[in-house]
């Protein structure tokens, strides 16, 4: 219903599928010509720097799902998930320092300790999500669709504040307690235990989410909200619930991010979260908004994206240029294939 | 008055006003007689007054009375207000500020005319008093919790935002596009005033009527005259390249792609100084471009006008007038008031144009715009290149009155602050959007430091609050919170009041019955129709 209020004159002012999926081999063409040259040029440094791309993937994932999950319900760009993700790594911080007494060099205990904050996080953020959701986006149900995302980014800016106000404006920092002992070495490369971890820790939670959304009594609710809201509620789904509850997921899961995010690099600041959610936002449209797989693999793709850029030898625009390549992928997979890679769903325009 | 027929007709179904909390508290305080309402508020406002009175501010207890006092005299029947009224001002002529005195009886005056007269004198009163404001300002009271009146620099800066929430009101609020990118307008509106009004290419020597400098000055030098219209033209452009592939895009998506534009843009101006390696340093990088050439009508034109246009702004103003020594910032400040009443003009010309039509039938219902006929693309694409247009010469004029550009004043939140103007003044007014970027320029350069002072210092306990950790000092710091308390004016606004402070009634109707674009479940309001 969305697709056909400017199909007609659409077809007629976009450029030859042809032409465009031209273009678009041929820059991707370039880029895996780029990638094979830096592979050829230091072998080592690739592998290297694509572990490290999947690790970051790995995070971004877990925050696109929930920006994917808002959206495949409610069709609303939920602007302040990125911050409730970094206020996820402010709780984990916190819980882990002053709760558990966690820091450096303690051995296997952190394994319960990481596991216990890991819990809390979850809860909180998705405490923190729903709540976000009741005061901020339900009394906006009625009004046109702009109205909820405006006040998405008011809340995103409140939420900074509060990061700010509770933790100052400089970086906090995380007791680094993952290991960085090597699993396996390829090619001189060591693969560290943290990457390794932050890859452990979010499949488990993957494998949970898929297992709610396409097998549970709740998640066959979340799929038919997201399909037809008032067809839902007449079979008997509340539907407001069901929406709260979705919020609830995506609150944990950005609270998990939170938490590998926080534990990973070790730092974190009030701003940051904006930031890495446009990145995240970025993944779940290049996979396909709405789509679950579609946020993970887009996700990892632009883990793996940014990392190359940053961090391969020949002739990369160096991560002062990252922003802008992602936004940048952004724009033309929402300009020439709004649907994303993997989308079932046909979105806006498309 | 001209809204009492419509309420009444609307009684006799379940008026669709009294959907709402808010709504249905004021639904149920009209119900109340008149008279024990009136009692009531004015025993409330007396003792808040007193208490204000008496335990923080002297001054912001006669505020709330003198406010609250205007309130209730506007209520009145003609002749026990204007006495009223009348008495209000000799209170303050005789005891308090007698700018304040002076500043009633005009507003009482204006508000005494005619409502037919009024829409005519209301801004020639405004637009006076702007014009005169260099020459009372220094004379002006101070407002509680406030501070003193802004000065003239934040004038200019808060006429330059009013331009740029004017511009940004003809892509939100009447073609309905969200665009989170504006700030990539006001970037580029000032680079090209920097680029050609600056030592910044010192490998051509070009010069087009600018002054104040050394005819053999290297770089390219035109006059900023023209750098603003070409400012506002290149941004056009600039507009109309971001616009045509994405426009096809709706709502939120077109907003999220205007953030893209909004990030990408400043990250080249950041890292521009050495670009993709080649080493041609197009934006300075992170030191920006400063110094600019001076504004100014030069030799010729000033001594036509018997000296009336100043040759040059920044070595100008010798005269002497009404006891006030002309500043050169007076001068830049009277020079944005004019540009900003020619960008006010184009806007309201373009309200009720045929553009300006298809504008509005587009942002209520895209389907059935294009149904009747209405180019989609096209009229999108010139809502943008409008915004853009009037962002880009606002951005110039900016870059030319501090005479420098930097790259750090172009983040994300420089848009969502002019969004947050057009939103709180109402989208799709221009008064509105007037006076809430008027304000909320004012907030974020003076306004929001005076209200953390004086918080700091009247209430004890925000006084003794512990610092935020690595920052330094007890108390509030206030400017350090900007971004949230806009966020929070955002919400608040959205969720109360979505029209904003001064509305536009069809964009009010719109926003309080819904214009949906494909059905919306919505169980509250179903509920309540039923």
């Amino acid at each position: 219903m969305a697709a056909d209020a400017s199909a007609p004159s659409l077809s007629a002012r976009l450029p030859r599928p042809g032409l465009i999926s031209s273009v678009g081999l041929l820059v991707v063409l370039g880029a895996v010509a780029l990638l094979v040259k830096n592979l050829t040029v230091s072998p080592s440094r690739f592998v290297e720097v694509t572990l490290i791309g999947i690790t970051t993937g790995c995070v971004y994932a877990l925050v696109a799902l929930g920006y994917t999950l808002v959206y495949g319900i409610l069709e609303l760009i939920n602007f302040a998930h990125g911050d409730v993700f970094m206020l996820g790594g402010m709780f984990t911080i916190t819980y882990a320092t002053s709760i558990f007494g966690l820091h450096h060099g303690q051995g296997f205990v952190i394994v319960p300790i990481v596991f216990a904050t890991l819990i809390l996080s979850m809860l909180s953020c998705g405490i923190l999500n729903a709540t976000i959701e009741f005061v901020a986006y339900r009394p906006l149900r009625g009004a046109p669709r702009l109205a909820p995302l405006i006040t998405a980014i008011g809340v995103s800016f409140i939420i900074q504040d509060v990061g700010l106000a509770w933790k100052g404006p400089n970086y906090v920092t995380a007791p680094d307690v993952f290991p960085h002992t090597k699993v396996f070495s390829f090619g001189g490369v060591d693969y560290t235990w943290n990457k390794l971890i932050v890859v452990l820790i979010t499949i488990p939670v993957l494998m949970g989410l898929l297992y709610l959304v396409q097998r549970t009594r709740q998640g066959k609710a979340m799929r038919a909200t997201a399909q037809d809201k008032d067809a839902a509620a007449m079979m008997g789904i509340n539907v407001n619930r069901t929406i709260s509850f979705t919020f609830m997921i995506a609150g944990a899961l950005a609270g998990a991010a939170g938490l590998l995010y926080s534990l990973y690099v070790t730092t974190v600041r009030f701003d940051q979260g904006f930031q890495l959610g446009l990145i995240a936002f970025t993944a779940a449209v290049l996979g396909g908004i709405g789509n679950l797989p579609g946020a993970v693999l887009g996700a990892v793709l632009i883990g793996l994206i940014q990392s190359w850029n940053e961090g391969l030898p020949w002739h990369v625009p160096g991560s002062d240029w990252t922003q802008s390549i992602v936004f940048s992928i952004l724009i033309l997979i929402l300009v020439f294939r709004p649907e994303g890679l993997l989308g079932e769903r046909t979105p806006e325009g498309g | 008055m001209s809204t009492q027929p419509g309420r009444e007709v609307g009684a006799s179904g379940p008026p669709p006003e009294q959907v709402g909390l808010r709504n249905q508290a004021r639904a149920r305080w009209q119900a109340v007689p008149a008279l024990h309402r009136a009692i009531f508020s004015i025993g409330v406002a007396i003792a808040v007054g007193l208490l204000f009175y008496f335990t923080l501010d002297h001054a912001l207890g006669f505020a709330v009375l003198t406010v609250a006092a205007v309130y209730w005299l506007r209520r009145l029947a003609f002749y026990p207000r204007v006495a009223g009224e009348a008495a209000l001002v000799l209170v303050f002529l005789v005891f308090g500020p007698r700018s304040l005195a002076a500043m009633l009886a005009v507003a009482f005056a204006v508000l005494t005319v005619p409502d037919r007269q009024r829409r005519w004198v209301l801004p020639l009163v405004a637009l006076a008093a702007a014009i005169l404001y260099p020459f009372y300002q220094p004379k002006l009271f101070t407002i509680p919790v406030f501070g003193v009146w802004p000065d003239i620099a934040t004038g200019v800066y808060m006429l330059v935002f009013i331009m740029m929430a004017v511009g940004l009101n003809i892509v939100v609020g009447y073609a309905g596009l969200l665009d989170l990118g504006y700030v990539a307008f006001y970037a580029m509106g000032a680079y090209t005033a920097a680029w050609f009004s600056s030592l910044q290419f010192p490998h051509q020597t070009f010069h087009l009527g600018a002054v104040g400098i050394d005819p053999h000055l290297p770089g390219i030098h035109i006059t900023l005259w023209l750098l603003l219209l070409l400012a506002g033209i290149l941004t056009a452009v600039t507009g109309i390249i971001i616009g045509l592939p994405t426009l096809r895009l709706r709502g939120d998506y077109l907003a999220i792609v205007t953030l893209g534009f909004g990030e990408i843009l400043p990250q080249i101006a950041r890292n521009g100084d050495s670009l993709f390696g080649t080493g041609f340093n197009l934006t300075n990088g992170p030191n920006g471009i400063t110094p600019l050439d001076s504004l100014g009508f030069g030799n010729h034109l000033s001594h036509w006008t018997g000296g009336f246009l100043p040759s040059n702004y920044l070595t100008c103003c010798k005269a002497s007038y009404l006891g006030h020594q002309i500043q050169s910032t007076d001068v830049f400040f009277w020079t944005a008031i004019v540009l900003l009443l020619i960008t006010v003009f184009c806007s309201l010309r373009l309200q009720y144009s045929r553009l300006g039509r298809a504008w509005i039938a587009i942002r209520e219902d895209e389907t059935a715009a294009a149904a009747m006929g209405v180019p989609l693309m096209r009229t999108k694409t010139w809502a943008y290149a409008t915004g853009a247009f009037f962002g880009g010469i606002a951005g110039a004029y900016y870059a030319a009155f501090k005479s420098a550009t930097f790259p750090g004043d172009f983040y994300f939140n420089i848009s969502v602050f002019i969004l947050c103007m057009v939103i709180l003044g109402g989208m799709g007014n221009i008064a509105g959007v007037i006076v809430g970027a008027g304000f909320l320029a004012y907030l974020n350069q003076e306004g929001l430091a005076n209200t953390g002072a004086w918080l700091n210092t009247h209430i004890s306990v925000i006084g003794n609050l512990p610092p935020v950790p690595g920052d330094t000092g007890n108390g509030l710091d206030v400017p350090l919170f900007a971004s949230g308390i806009y966020g929070a004016i955002i919400l608040i606004v959205m969720l109360f009041r979505p029209e904003g402070l001064i509305p536009s009634r069809r964009r009010a109707a719109e926003l309080h019955e819904g214009v949906h674009d494909e059905p919306l479940y919505d169980a509250t309001h179903a509920g309540a129709e039923a």
